[in-house]
């Protein structure tokens, strides 16, 4: 070994050279810590002042949202962390469903996380890993949300947190174009509905476009027809019912659903604009599938409010642009209109008072109304000012949760536990869009259920 | 996309670090290794030398315990990191496979006979089983009639290039040239995947290939067999060509068919090269993932054992029920690691 005398020196060198290097990266690594808190007393701090006193506190924010919408994010608290002294540290993940409990296991949870599923909160909250929420976001969040909406954050009588942005799931997209060159109307009763698509089918045309390819998470976008067509065939106490697995998901109520899906979905005459088949709704991504309203190849497409960002660039979104989406209409309009949605929820898993201060804060109208203004947000805080939303979709969305007639009910795939929601509910849906009978489906998600 | 130096700089900052502890860690263990072997042995010179001088002087003890010492400090980083890395991990996913999907309570076998009942999980209990005896078997005897084809033809090199050049790319990779192959489109639009085109050109409809059960999973497996059979031409070309050239011209001059010389030389003297080689894929496509979750994510009836695990235990909270894939999944590979090490012993003792 004592041969090699030249290497060594090269390697008391690279070593040298490490500790100067990683000096040197010491001393510009933690020069960043700011002194901008000199206008905290200026009147545009005014209503961040219960916030303050935590200045050069750093709160990390973990979230499946990612790119425009994250830059946006950080725009929107820009202001609260320049009269605060907190610093938010967002980061987004495409992962973050499956990376979430793996990083609160390996003891690396983030201060809040925005979790978009009940189910995972009430998963975390069952294994003790994630903080209540204090008592100011408590009372920040019953002032500033519909109770119902509180509700799905709420594990055992314990409040985990307040909502944060919304989507509007039960919207049709259509081409108000073609609608008028065509001279159809906009329907506004499910009979009217499927009236309309046979109209389309019999001039040639394939109706509905409908994709639900979407990666590992394959299988979603049918799980929104099921629990949309769930809250319009049967009450919404049996949907909840069902969410809690309090009646069996092979439940004849919920194959009444799924059937009454199908003859729009599983009907070879209506789908699938441009694609091919029924079999081709399962390998389309959801993010292509009602681009061919742009070309003329369909003309309905059931998505959310979300969608509106999928567009074709160019496309203008508006009542009378390109494209723009109308109420998926009830079946009985007489028992209200049903509004089938999601949103996030911000969870704490510490309970540091600045963490507690922008868990607050963020339940707020004044976050609300500061997402708002920067573009493309919807929100079931009832703060939120209409005027500051600029998207008409979005308006349309604001609307529907405002509106006093909506029976509002939280996506339902969201609500169950992992198991299912995330997983064999989706398979499940691909699996009936390949052509298996609704029974044998129903009957492999039940037996799938966590005891 | 422009990359913007500055807003990475947090991210490069962190490359640069871990350069630094990388540098630092190998380079001190480096060092260390290359100067306290030195060390021990100019005192040992010195006292030998000292011990030649004084002439009466008794020759010292010899320091092995301090040599022992020192061989011990560097067994235990690796010893410590395997058992953190394998050993503790093991353990403890073989606890949890007792355990419910939120690592709670004690439920016995439950999640082992849930294994067995459910229709989902013995279907890719089913899937594996196929994967493993077509993928070794299909692989290696394409690598070695490929092997014995282009042994000694012109140009052999450029051949085998070739055929081994699949191996360079990740499974990841393979997958998603292999999704483009079998994409779909509708008929009458352009069709973007290779085997619709060909199919369209022939006259026929375009099929969406990968939804069909058990057709999907055979496509699966071709693509596996694509990036492994490039390694088993590899190998068996190897020992094709040690095999010794007395036997050979041997066997030539008593007027074997080049059937027979295939069956009675060949074979026979690769026959352990191909035993690495069968038992190596074997256990590679045991825990095949990547290909299955990048094409049809498991859907369509194509999932897998590795690819059930992990959606079980980090998608759908099912910790206890994702353990006990991952421990019938070692069970499995279990027995050819063993087959392995007492081949490989026998050939020692064999040389």
């Amino acid at each position: 070994m004592a041969v090699f005398a030249r290497p060594r020196q090269a390697l008391v060198i690279a070593g040298a050279l490490g500790l100067a290097l990683g000096a040197t990266a010491c001393g510009t690594g933690s020069s960043t810590s700011s002194g901008n808190n000199t206008n905290a007393d200026s009147a545009e701090c005014a209503p961040y002042e219960k916030y303050q006193g935590h200045d050069g506190k750093k709160v990390s924010i973990y979230s499946s949202i990612r790119d425009i919408e994250a830059d946006r994010l950080d725009e929107s608290w820009k202001q609260f962390e320049e009269c605060t002294g907190i610093e938010i540290n967002h980061e987004g993940s495409g992962e973050f469903e499956a990376q979430l409990p793996v990083r609160v296991d390996g003891g690396n949870a983030p201060d809040l996380a925005f979790i978009p599923q009940p189910g995972l909160i009430q998963r975390f909250a069952e294994r003790d890993q994630i903080k209540a929420a204090g008592a100011e976001t408590k009372a920040m969040a019953e002032e500033n949300y519909p109770a119902d909406w509180l509700t799905y954050s709420t594990v055992n009588g314990t409040f985990y947190g307040a909502p944060l942005g919304s989507n509007v799931k039960s919207f049709v997209w259509y081409s108000p174009k073609m609608f008028q060159e065509k001279g159809w109307a906009v329907p506004t009763t499910w009979d009217e509905m499927i009236k309309l698509s046979d109209t389309i089918a019999d001039s040639g045309t394939k109706p509905w476009c409908a994709g639900i390819e979407s990666g590992e998470a394959t299988g979603w976008p049918a799980t929104d027809w099921i629990e949309d067509l769930m809250l319009r065939t049967q009450t919404p106490e049996v949907y909840d019912q069902w969410t809690k697995h309090e009646i069996p998901f092979n439940d004849p109520r919920v194959a009444e659903a799924l059937d009454r899906a199908g003859t729009i979905l599983k009907n070879e005459k209506y789908v699938n604009g441009g694609f091919g088949g029924v079999r081709s709704i399962a390998t389309t991504s959801f993010q292509e599938a009602g681009v061919p309203i742009t070309a003329g190849k369909c003309a309905l497409h059931r998505q959310a409010s979300f969608y509106a960002n999928q567009w074709p660039q160019g496309t203008r979104v508006a009542e009378d642009g390109d494209v723009f989406a109308f109420y998926f209409p009830a079946i009985d309009p007489a028992k209200g209109k049903p509004v089938l949605g999601g949103g996030e929820f911000v969870t704490a898993f510490s309970d540091r008072p600045e963490v507690q201060a922008v868990q607050t804060y963020l339940a707020s109208g004044e976050h609300a109304n500061s997402r708002a203004k920067i573009g493309d947000w919807v929100s079931a805080n009832n703060k939120l000012d209409l005027a500051n939303v600029a998207n008409p979709i979005d308006k349309l969305s604001v609307e529907l949760l405002q509106d006093d007639s909506s029976v509002f009910r939280f996506d339902g795939s969201d609500l169950m536990p992992a198991a299912v929601g995330n997983g064999t509910f989706w398979k499940g849906m691909v699996e009936w869009i390949n052509g298996r009978d609704t029974a044998t489906v129903l009957q492999g998600i039940e037996s799938s259920w966590p005891k | 996309m422009n990359f913007d130096f500055a807003a990475q700089a947090p991210k490069l900052m962190m490359l640069l670090w871990g350069l630094v502890a990388f540098a630092v860690v190998v380079g001190g263990l480096l060092i260390l290794l290359d100067v306290v072997p030195a060390f021990f042995a100019r005192r040992r010179e010195a006292q030998l030398v000292a011990a030649s001088a004084g002439g009466g002087v008794p020759l010292p003890r010899r320091t092995k315990p301090r040599e022992g010492l020192f061989a011990l400090f560097f067994l235990l980083p690796t010893v410590l990191l395997l058992m953190i890395g394998l050993v503790v991990p093991a353990i403890r996913t073989t606890l949890l496979s007792f355990m419910d999907g939120g690592s709670q309570n004690w439920v016995g076998l439950d999640n082992y006979r849930w294994m067995f009942a459910e229709d989902a999980i013995v279907r890719v209990l089913i899937n594996t089983l196929v994967w493993v005896t077509l993928v070794p078997l299909v692989a290696t005897g394409m690598g070695l009639l490929y092997a014995v084809l282009v042994d000694k033809a012109r140009l052999e090199s450029l051949a085998k290039s070739l055929i081994f050049m699949p191996m360079a790319i990740s499974f990841v990779g393979a997958a998603i040239i292999w999704r483009f192959v079998y994409a779909y489109r509708g008929e009458g639009q352009e069709q973007i995947g290779l085997l619709n085109q060909i199919v369209v050109s022939l006259g026929g409809e375009p099929r969406q290939w990968l939804l069909d059960s058990p057709l999907n999973t055979l496509l699966l497996i071709v693509i596996m067999v694509w990036i492994q059979a490039g390694f088993a031409m590899v190998v068996l070309s190897a020992a094709i060509k040690s095999i010794p050239a007395d036997i050979v011209e041997a066997a030539r001059l008593d007027g074997v068919t080049p059937w027979q010389m295939f069956r009675q030389i060949t074979v026979p003297s690769i026959r352990p090269a191909m035993i690495v080689v069968v038992v190596t894929i074997s256990i590679a496509t045991l825990k095949v993932f990547d290909i299955v979750r990048t094409t049809t994510n498991g859907n369509y009836d194509t999932s897998v054992i590795a690819n059930e695990m992990y959606n079980q235990a980090f998608r759908y909270g099912q910790n206890g029920q994702g353990s006990a894939l991952a421990v019938f999944l070692f069970i499995l590979v279990l027995p050819i690691v063993i087959f392995q090490i007492r081949n490989l012993r026998q050939q020692r003792r064999e040389g």
